[in-house]
């Protein structure tokens, strides 16, 4: 847990450290580790459950795959005809190029409202600019109304899941946090409070009601954005997002770029594949949509900021593009092993788990602590690409960005070409390379060595020393044989042709 | 230059070494999925509907034309409303039975006047077999999307088996998405907690659908 500081996203990568430092304490965390435990495998096996009731799964994965990929392929055509579309319903769009910028559209256009607070629906884009800090640096209370949001803001703490952002916190946590915050955000938990979950979420409506029925402005993000109609999709559970996309008289969405897809139609893939993937439910409880401004029917004003802040370097990035065709359903975290022990805060951004891992480093780029060690955030068991509903083949990313870190080379930043250094601190592992490489090609040098490191076994220390430490720290050495393969080949089997 | 050009300028620039592609958008994309899940009759498709409704916590009754405003005046009275909000388009005959003080959808009311009524009675546009879901799209008989938000009591009638479609892709065919939409399945609900479903949130906590047919 950490402070927040005013106009300081919670997640900034210069002050995070790296992952493997900051999973190190997660990892001896007993009551971390026993609640993520708990709370992945429950969805992990309703998940499977419902991806198992449709037969046609496969097919649905593999469409949108291709959906995202031909939306992304044409990216600029959509985006002008989106646009087009939600102006001609009665929206005004707005572009932000980075975080600072739809920050300051954002508290613009609240200020001109007159308002000095905002009910927001769960939104990872802008969790990602941290808008909320933004707001509150001018003087506007932003309220988090989704109820693991709500226990995220009230406990101060961070985000740690994408769809269940307090998922790191258990009911006893949860009861204690609202007992004790609740009453300094407004109406205060009912006294004798108890961690059933019911009288939680009970507790939470009596203490949001009165935010949604006073809101005059209210922030959200959006699922989906359809070119063709300039129709916007929430999909949620609680009702909290259709209280702020209908109550307030102002509704402000802000979506990064890439969560076009072309047509009405396309929905028909996305609204099968995401709530089973997120939370294993055939379909979510509440699920809105709307184009533009509708006549006497929710707000009257309705603004989209279109927002890039990395996202087309991203897309200039022929490996690591596939990204961006992320749903946000968080099922890759719920399956990953890594997640699962060290917790969502190690990943130093709103975005954990193995998506994050590779959409943080291209998004903010690959020159802080944090985002040089996360493609290292992994065991490229592959368990998220089984379950990605659009195929994003996340353990080729990793070893994409991990190439990028050790190596350096091209990579676009802020629109622009930049050639990366090589980062500090894996001189060890390239000298290591070029050592594999010349022994792999003179094989009197590697069986010379390999008979050495055999004869030598015992003295071997179970760390490595120098350089080499920070690679054994996370690793056991692997125990070297009496005698070499290719040794043992010889002797045994090598020449004689006929092995049993 | 303007943050517009910017961002579309930096898309066409990542863009500039993909190799051209002028497939039209109809064949781009290979939609070899299935339109509906499995063979079913009409009564089993409306079967479904019902078993997939209840499934996830909505409290489902089936009556014919004759027995409608009978059923709705017992749900009520089962409620102990004292009040219902009363779309402006619903056929009058569904609320003859009651005695409830109807409240009328009026743009002008606030949200905390909608939070004083007891319950509220819609029709919808569409019904989802596959998933339990029923989609509103503000006609008249359904009224602003506020209307089946605030209160805590949403009785909603779907007429069978015109108004039910087997699956997600059928129920988009027949919608217009130039209306506000809003797809319904359970009362709200939230696995925040542990990742445990917990009935009963922000939306109506009790969602009655009856079947009409």
């Amino acid at each position: 847990m950490s402070g927040t500081f005013v106009g300081m996203p919670v997640f900034h990568p210069s002050t995070q450290p790296a992952f493997a430092e900051a999973a190190r304490d997660a990892v001896r965390d007993g009551t971390l580790r026993g609640n993520l435990r708990h709370a992945t495998h429950t969805i992990r096996a309703k998940r499977a459950k419902a991806v198992a009731e449709v037969a046609d799964w496969a097919a649905l994965r593999e469409a949108g795959k291709r959906i995202k990929d031909h939306t992304l392929r044409h990216l600029d055509r959509y985006l002008e005809q989106l646009e087009a579309a939600v102006t001609a319903a009665g929206g005004t769009v707005h572009w932000a190029a980075d975080a600072g910028e739809a920050n300051r559209i954002v508290t613009r256009l609240v200020q001109e409202t007159g308002e000095s607070e905002v009910v927001k629906v769960k939104s990872m884009a802008t969790q990602e600019i941290g808008l909320n800090e933004a707001l509150e640096a001018a003087g506007i209370r932003a309220y988090e109304t989704d109820l693991a949001e709500l226990i995220v803001q009230l406990g101060k703490d961070r985000p740690s899941h994408i769809l269940v952002p307090a998922i790191h916190r258990n009911r006893g946590e949860i009861r204690e946090i609202f007992a004790r915050e609740m009453g300094e955000w407004g109406r205060a938990a009912p006294e004798g409070l108890t961690d059933t979950p019911a009288e939680l979420a009970e507790a939470a409506r009596l203490h949001l009601r009165e935010k949604f029925l006073r809101a005059k402005v209210g922030v959200s993000g959006a699922n989906f954005m359809v070119a063709e109609t300039g129709t916007l999709v929430v999909v949620e559970s609680e009702g909290n997002g259709r209280m702020c996309l209908t109550l307030p008289e102002t509704l402000i969405s802000v979506v990064g770029i890439e969560k076009i897809v072309p047509t009405w139609r396309d929905l028909e893939v996305f609204l099968q594949t995401l709530p089973r993937s997120s939370t294993a439910e055939r379909m979510n409880p509440y699920t809105s949509m709307w184009t533009g401004t509708t006549r006497e029917d929710g707000p009257r004003t309705f603004h989209l900021v279109l927002l890039d802040n990395g996202r087309t370097d991203t897309l200039a990035d022929e490996v690591g593009r596939q990204a961006l065709r992320c749903i946000r359903c968080s099922a890759c975290l719920n399956v990953c092993p890594v997640y699962e022990r060290a917790g969502g805060h190690a990943y130093g951004s709103v975005y954990p788990g193995p998506i994050g891992a590779i959409l943080s480093p291209q998004l903010r780029g690959t020159g802080s602590d944090i985002d040089a060690s996360l493609p290292y955030a992994s065991s490229l068991c592959g368990a998220c690409y089984e379950v990605c509903p659009v195929a994003i083949d996340i353990p080729e990313v990793l070893v994409h960005l991990r190439e990028r870190v050790v190596q350096g080379g091209e990579a676009t930043r802020g629109g622009n070409k930049v050639v990366l250094k090589p980062a500090r601190g894996h001189a060890a592992e390239r000298a290591a390379m070029r050592a594999a490489r010349w022994a792999f090609t003179y094989p009197g040098a590697l069986r010379a060595g390999q008979r050495l490191a055999s004869r030598t076994r015992r003295l071997h220390p179970r760390t490595l020393p120098g350089p080499g430490r920070a690679w054994s720290g996370t690793r056991d050495l692997p125990p070297v044989p009496a005698e070499p393969f290719r040794d043992w080949w010889q002797r045994t089997r090598g020449g004689k042709g006929a092995a049993k | 230059m303007s943050s517009r050009e910017r961002i579309l300028g930096r898309v066409r620039r990542a863009l500039a070494g993909v190799p051209g592609d002028d497939t039209p958008y109809e064949r781009a994309v290979a939609r070899d999925y299935l339109r509906e899940h499995g063979a079913r009759t009409v009564g089993e498709t409306v079967e479904l509907l019902a078993e997939n409704l209840a499934d996830y916590r909505a409290v489902v009754h089936r009556t014919d034309a004759a027995g409608l405003a009978g059923v709705i005046a017992g749900l009520l009275a089962a409620r102990g409303a004292s009040s219902v909000l009363v779309p402006p388009g619903l056929d009058e005959d569904w609320l003859a039975s009651t005695e409830v003080a109807r409240v009328a959808d009026r743009a002008g009311s606030t949200p905390r006047e909608l939070d004083r009524v007891d319950s509220v009675v819609t029709a919808c546009a569409v019904a989802v077999a596959e998933t339990g879901t029923i989609v509103l799209d503000g006609s008249s008989d359904q009224g602003r999307r506020r209307i089946t938000l605030v209160p805590d009591h949403h009785i909603c009638v779907v007429r069978v088996p015109d108004q039910v479609v087997s699956s997600v892709p059928r129920a988009l065919e027949r919608l217009d998405p130039a209306r506000p939409l809003t797809w319904i399945s359970g009362p709200s609900a939230t696995s925040d907690i542990e990742l445990d479903r917990v009935e009963g949130v922000h939306g109506p906590r009790t969602l009655e659908v009856v079947l009409v047919g």
